[in-house]
């Protein structure tokens, strides 16, 4: 038994340490988010309020093509709105009975629009550099969230060695200290209508959310099945130990 | 299985049915009334939770693959799909994903059982083996599954362990060109790993139900390593075990659902969300955490094997193997009694050694300068003498598949006549440290393969091989042997009576002070 206790530990003290990649970049500091923690849910206003920050801001430059409009009813907007919204954008369609591609306005069961038509154009229109897709960013960065506002708000005045070329910025959570993305956001660029403050900081955090939602967005279910499955596992297990207890008294 | 000798049942329904096909006969026998020694602790609980895993694995595998699209295209948004659009998807996918690790940390706690217990020695030696050919399928699995969300360590994951086998001399290029099916991993490679990965967990599944049957012909270990003989030491599998059983998977479940609901990609790399991308090669390129000891050892090997190195390991392998492998009387030579080969007898061996152990100093020596430090003059001078035979590539790659057929063949190398490390105070320090060393392989397999590292990588390396070529035909010779408890029931009643002790003395010393 004491064998077996020091094994479980081993493991799982291995595990976590393992587990973790080597990275070159300053950790990006800990952030307390509506959604952290295992009861965690979404801020839909905070939602909204990023998804208003990246259609004004970041949908200039980065892609989101795993998402349909359909799912911004997620953020709490109602079909209409979520027809409105899609409406302002317009996609190719076709080809109609003459053969022929025509343009009209996005439906909510259209993707994204992306802001172009391909990577190269992207990266032409970037100095080389190409805004990644937005869909999974949260994912696909170590500690996600924490990642995103951190470089948002993490520019600063290059520190004495680092070289910068045209077009490059100073930022201390981008590997090598180089982003080639100029500062997206500056104090009052967006105008929100709840009333929260307009300040690049309350932009990151807002568009860090949206955007972990953007990556996970069945995250409250995952939570709340999860919670149920624990509590199962919990008492089925506790049921059994007494059981296995109570035959094996009978031994000796 | 004969229904000669078979006990009616009461029910009519079965009865007909085990007449006429004993299933139910045959189901009672092993899983029923199956005598199974009472001794077991929870070590033993991880054959069943490895079984419940592999069939969580089909379920949830075949579950995907009914929306999964294995094409370079859409794989990588087939998947997407699945997370977003497919009802429970993202259940499915988390359970499956997360599933391979628990998997293998169960497998992985079983195989430290099988170690640490001597499960692997006489008369199981062939159902140790069937469980060593698992380990080496679901590695094969679960190298191929990570490559169908096509992500970004999925392509480059590939790319890397593909390519190793170009390292094996003349045919490595044909082979890996083959593994692709062109030039490089792409659609052709997808397509084909996507085939295998459905193809191998039945492969597994059968191979399991052999190592099942194995087990039933020999009957278990248990912690004493002590083999039962009487009724006294043994209890029915059912209900004893299987509640047992039910309680410790209920409670390894209950981890794996942490894992699966609250940190679903905590084992995983963020880079695979990334799709994947032939023209950006990810800043570390690391397997899934499993692979890491594995990794390492392949890494651990950055020199390349010359000629003096090789004639220096030959030296020292005739020392170990005189000294340790092949006792003074050649009847106890392992390979000699296993296949029954005549054994010369009077090989003045022994006068050799003098000379083997200069020709092993003097080589290692200049050997392994050059191969570690050939800036250094000496070793410059040395060089054009001593052509590389093994070049560092190969040299991993053959010592990541030896670090697998070490297991393999352990139950040949290891020939102490006791089980259990509890009868065997230096063998359990040495299988411990083997445990340490693989939780210190895994680590340093996540780390960059640079400065100390590297070294760390080498020195666990060392030690994993040490243990199976070293020490434990050390202890074949040296180990004392402790007088063994005459059955498990007396070791039962033995370990009782020591734990009585404890607390009786326990108490006893507590008893003066509140007296007063
Ligand atoms: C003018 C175009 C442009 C706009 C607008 C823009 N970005 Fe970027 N962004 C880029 C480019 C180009 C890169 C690639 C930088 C690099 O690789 O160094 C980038 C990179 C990033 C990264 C770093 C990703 C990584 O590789 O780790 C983040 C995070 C990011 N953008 C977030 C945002 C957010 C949030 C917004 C909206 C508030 C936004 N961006 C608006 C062009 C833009
Ligand atoms: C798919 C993976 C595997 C499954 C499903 C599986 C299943 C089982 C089961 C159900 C048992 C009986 C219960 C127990 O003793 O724990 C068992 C016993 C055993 N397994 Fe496995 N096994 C797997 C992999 C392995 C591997 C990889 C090894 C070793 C390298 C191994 C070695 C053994 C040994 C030696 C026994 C007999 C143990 C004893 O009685 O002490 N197994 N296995």
């Amino acid at each position: 038994m004491k064998l077996f206790s020091a094994f479980c530990l081993g493991l799982a003290l291995m595990v976590p340490v393992s587990a973790m990649a080597a990275g070159d970049a300053e950790t990006p500091p800990k952030q307390q988010w509506h959604f952290s923690g295992p009861l965690g849910t979404y801020d839909r206003a905070a939602l909204q309020r990023g998804f208003q920050v990246y259609r004004q801001v970041c949908s200039a430059c980065h892609s989101m093509k795993l998402l349909s409009y359909r799912n911004l009813e997620d953020l709490g907007y109602s079909e209409a709105q979520v027809k409105a919204i899609a409406g302002e954008y317009t996609v190719t369609d076709g080809p109609n009975d003459e053969g022929e591609m025509f343009d009209r306005p996005a439906l909510p069961s259209d993707r994204f629009v992306s802001p172009y038509p391909n990577d190269a154009a992207a990266k032409y229109a970037n100095n080389g550099a190409l805004p990644p897709d937005m869909s999974l960013l949260a994912k696909a960065r170590k500690n996600g969230p924490d990642y995103i506002y951190a470089v948002l708000t993490g520019y600063e005045e290059p520190h004495g060695d680092t070289h910068l070329l045209p077009g490059q910025h100073y930022n201390k959570y981008m590997a090598g200290h180089v982003i080639a993305m100029a500062p997206p956001l500056s104090d009052g660029l967006v105008a929100y209508e709840d009333g929260s403050s307009t300040t690049v900081d309350q932009y990151s955090r807002d568009v860090s959310e949206f955007l972990m939602w953007a990556a996970e967005p069945k995250m409250e279910a995952r939570k709340q099945t999860g919670v149920k499955a624990i509590l199962f596992l919990l008492a089925f297990f506790g049921i059994m130990y007494a059981v296995k207890k109570k035959l094996w008294a009978g031994l000796h | 299985m004969g229904s000669g000798n078979r006990q009616p049942f009461d029910n009519p329904v079965i009865e007909w049915v085990d007449s006429r096909l004993p299933v139910f006969t045959l189901m009672n026998k092993e899983y029923g009334v199956f005598p199974t020694p009472k001794n077991f602790n929870y070590f033993w609980n991880f054959g069943a939770i490895a079984m419940v895993m592999l069939i969580l694995m089909l379920v949830t595998g075949i579950t995907l693959a009914m929306h999964y699209a294995a094409h370079t295209d859409v794989a990588f948004s087939s998947v997407e799909r699945i997370m977003r659009d497919v009802n429970f998807g993202w259940l499915i996918r988390y359970m499956h994903m997360n599933g391979a690790s628990f998997f293998f940390i169960a497998v992985y706690i079983h195989i430290f059982r099988g170690l640490y217990y001597g499960s692997y020695k006489q008369p199981r030696e062939l159902l140790w083996m069937l469980g060593v050919l698992i380990l080496l399928l679901m590695m094969a699995t679960a190298f191929m599954g990570y490559v169908l969300p096509w992500g970004q360590m999925s392509f480059w994951g590939a790319t890397v362990i593909t390519n190793l086998f170009s390292a094996l001399p003349v045919v490595g290029p044909g082979i890996v060109e083959w593994l692709w099916g062109g030039f490089a991993v792409d659609n052709p490679t997808l397509n084909r790993f996507f085939s295998l990965h459905y193809l191998l967990p039945f492969v597994i599944f059968a191979v399991v139900f052999l190592h099942v049957w194995a087990l039933h012909v020999t009957g278990s270990n248990n912690p004493s390593g002590i083999e039962p003989n009487g009724p006294q030491d043994t209890i029915p599998f059912h209900p004893y075990y299987t509640m047992k059983d039910t309680a410790g998977l209920l409670l390894f479940l209950l981890i794996y659902c942490i894992f699966t609901f609250f940190m679903p990609n905590a084992l995983g790399h963020p880079d695979n969300y990334i799709e994947a991308n032939p023209l950006v090669t990810p800043a570390h390129i690391v397997p899934e955490w499993y692979f890491l000891p594995y990794y390492a050892i392949l890494r651990a090997v950055t020199f390349d094997t010359n000629l003096f190195l090789l004639i220096g390991l030959v030296c020292a392998a005739y020392l170990v193997a005189v000294n340790l492998w092949f006792t003074k009387k050649p009847e106890n030579c392992p390979v000699a009694t296993t296949f029954k080969i005549p054994v010369l007898q009077d090989i003045p061996m022994k006068a050799l050694e003098p000379l083997m152990a200069a020709g092993a100093v003097l080589f290692l020596g200049i050997g392994g300068m050059i191969a570690f430090m050939p800036d250094m003059g000496m070793a410059k001078m040395m060089d054009a003498a001593a052509p590389v035979l093994v070049e560092a590539k190969l040299g991993g790659v053959l010592a990541m598949f030896g670090s697998i057929a070490m297991l393999f063949v352990l139950p040949f190398i290891d020939r102490h006549p006791y089980r259990s490390a509890v009868f065997r105070p230096w063998f359990k320090v040495a299988v411990l440290l083997l445990t340490i060393d693989f939780f210190v392989l895994t680590y340093v397999g996540g780390k960059p393969a640079e400065g100390l590292y590297v070294l760390v990588a080498q020195a666990a390396t060392a030690y994993y091989f040490a243990f199976f070529l070293v020490i434990i035909p050390f202890l074949n010779k040296f180990e004392p042997r402790v007088p063994l408890p005459p059955s498990i029931h007396q070791y039962v009643l033995d370990k009782k009576a020591k734990k009585k002790q404890k607390s009786d003395d326990y108490m006893n010393a507590l008893k003066p002070e509140a007296a007063e």
